[in-house]
């Protein structure tokens, strides 16, 4: 095979492209149509709560093109990271979706449904195996974090998509997945290069966002070839040029020489980007370097609490110039009121926005004030009931604390809302981030064939 | 010499999660004359950025000059992993701002 073709649809699925930029892919006749389906990104929570951070429609949508589509012109659809975490009910919350759009559809195929979560236990077995390792900056963690942890998954590279399609699935959806696997799977398989494979893959999975003008909703072409790889955008008002190709090999990594993945990292110290023509790239030079033992990346979470919230603004120039003292006094008084009676165990915090709001974890840095500020109070505690108790209790002690020069007494805060108090339900924070070594990196990823 | 403002010779200043565990900021400047000078002056280094940022230069990962994109690259341990209790900016995206009011004489 002289050249393998691959079409990206969108960058995350659920975000959705233009028929006409998809119907252009099919005509270059691809040999998979691949997309991701996830990210750390949206933080914690989902991963926590099981929850898709993609909309159920959305997902539909762009799965009612990309498998009926593929399923008449005779190629996988391979999607990684299923329902945006790769958990088991992130997996079934898409399974569910293509069942239905088989039905629907009256289609007949193979799905190939891979899991990426690991048991508690399993992981527990790992660490007193020595096989963990936190990825920096991440910290140890021992049994205990593991215990915490309300869901672990591992990053799985190509191989299980390759058993997949060794075994005939017409539709693989996997659990957590390296980004770039789901693209470089029939590649590799079919003997191409894994450095070339793999590096097209890092620019695939964000579709046309390597384009210019970029894109997270319009996709993006991949033509693979033994020496090199070529990208084309396939709506005619992007195109890929080397800046913007060159630019998206920095976005979101650590290091753009060396891009660290499952197995080992690919080094792009020689590679070179040319542009071919008005809208296309060519990438040569990309190497895979394997690393001694095979590593797989753990993502796990814990829950912290429960949230509440509420939003006011200020617009007092008095009160704005004593704000971090207001905001002491009233923290104060939330935990010497609440003291005896046993509400102890909380956070509570004052986002400034106007003054410190975006960039507060960068406690050092000079910032000034605009003319008006917006205040979210948040407290999280061990249930819903005690984070609406301390958020409900901070928001009344501000509302009519009597600070020093005050001369508005009426009240303190501008609530856009009635009620001005807001659940925001569970809290999770990540807790795993580790490397744990691998003997096989397939065994650890079971895969299940539905015939539908 | 001459003062130069970083947005006057920057097309794109950003700032991004780069997994929960770290932030990493691109600089892309607007021609390659500009970035071979900016790089042969080492205009961006550790002792320049940290005050930046207000953080100890022992949280800066890496700085790298990335020559196919004419850009130079900073990655930092993340205050807090995205999205703990603290959190302002769960994807990282909006931390730029100290960069955009970068000077430096050439």
């Amino acid at each position: 095979m002289e050249e393998l073709r691959i079409l990206s649809p969108t960058a995350i699925l659920g975000y959705g492209f233009p028929m006409e930029s998809f119907e252009e892919g099919m005509k270059r006749r691809p040999h998979v149509i691949a997309v991701d389906a996830g990210s750390t990104d949206p933080g914690p929570y989902y991963l926590g709560a099981g929850k898709s951070f993609t909309d159920r429609n959305s997902v539909k949508r762009d799965l009612e093109i990309m498998i009926p589509a593929a399923i008449e012109a005779g190629i996988p659809v391979i999607v990684g990271t299923a329902g945006g975490c790769g958990g088991r009910p992130h997996v079934e919350f898409a399974v569910e979706i293509v069942k239905e759009i088989a039905r629907e559809k009256e289609l007949s195929f193979k799905l190939a449904v891979i899991q990426s979560e690991f048991d508690r236990e399993f992981v527990k077995e790992n660490i007193r195996a020595g096989n963990i390792s936190p990825l920096f900056p991440a910290k140890e963690i021992g049994e205990s974090e593991v215990e915490e942890s309300v869901r672990i998954v591992a990053q799985m590279g190509e191989e299980p998509f390759i058993e997949a399609l060794d075994n005939g699935a017409d539709v693989i959806l996997a659990g957590r997945s390296y980004d770039p696997s789901v693209f470089a799977a029939l590649a590799i398989r079919e003997g191409f290069d894994k450095g070339l494979a793999i590096h097209l893959g890092k620019i695939l999975e964000c579709a046309a966002i390597a384009a210019l003008p970029g894109s997270g909703s319009d996709c993006m072409f991949g033509y693979l070839h033994q020496e090199d790889f070529v990208l084309e955008p396939l709506s005619p008002l992007r195109k890929c040029t080397v800046l913007s190709v060159a630019a998206h090999t920095l976005y979101e990594k650590s290091n753009p020489y060396i891009l660290p993945g499952p197995g080992g990292s690919i080094n792009l110290h020689s590679a070179q980007f040319e542009q071919i023509d008005d809208n296309k790239v060519r990438v040569s030079g990309s190497r895979f370097v394997p690393t001694d033992n095979y590593f797989v990346k753990l993502e796990g979470v814990r829950r912290t609490g429960y949230r509440t919230i509420s939003c006011a603004g200020v617009k007092d120039p008095v009160m704005m110039s004593k704000i971090d003292d207001i905001v002491k006094s009233v923290k104060a008084r939330v935990e010497n009121n609440f003291e005896n009676y046993g509400i102890k165990d909380f956070f509570l915090d004052f986002k400034i926005y106007g003054r410190n709001g975006v960039m507060a974890m960068f406690p050092d840095i000079t910032q000034s004030t605009g003319d008006e500020l917006l205040i979210i109070i948040e407290a999280v505690a061990d249930t819903q009931e005690q984070a609406d108790t301390i958020c409900g209790f901070a928001r009344s002690t501000m509302l009519h604390f009597g600070y020093e020069g005050r001369i508005a007494t009426a009240g303190n805060l501008a609530f856009p809302f009635s009620p001005s108090d807001c659940k925001m339900g569970e809290v999770y924070e990540f807790n795993v981030y580790h490397l744990m070594k691998v003997e096989d990196p397939k065994k650890l990823f079971p895969i299940e064939y539905l015939q539908l | 010499m001459m003062e130069y403002k970083l947005t006057d010779i920057a097309s794109v200043i950003r700032s991004k999660n780069s997994g929960p565990y770290e932030l990493t900021f691109d600089v892309i400047f607007k021609d390659f004359e500009m970035y071979e000078r900016v790089k042969a002056a080492n205009i961006f280094n550790p002792a320049m950025f940290a005050p930046l940022y207000g953080i100890p230069e022992s949280d800066i990962i890496s700085l790298v000059y990335f020559d196919p994109a004419k850009a130079v690259k900073i990655t930092i341990i993340r205050p807090i992993p995205s999205g703990a209790l603290g959190e302002t900016d769960v994807y990282g995206a909006q931390q730029h701002a100290p960069l955009m009011g970068v000077k430096f004489e050439l």
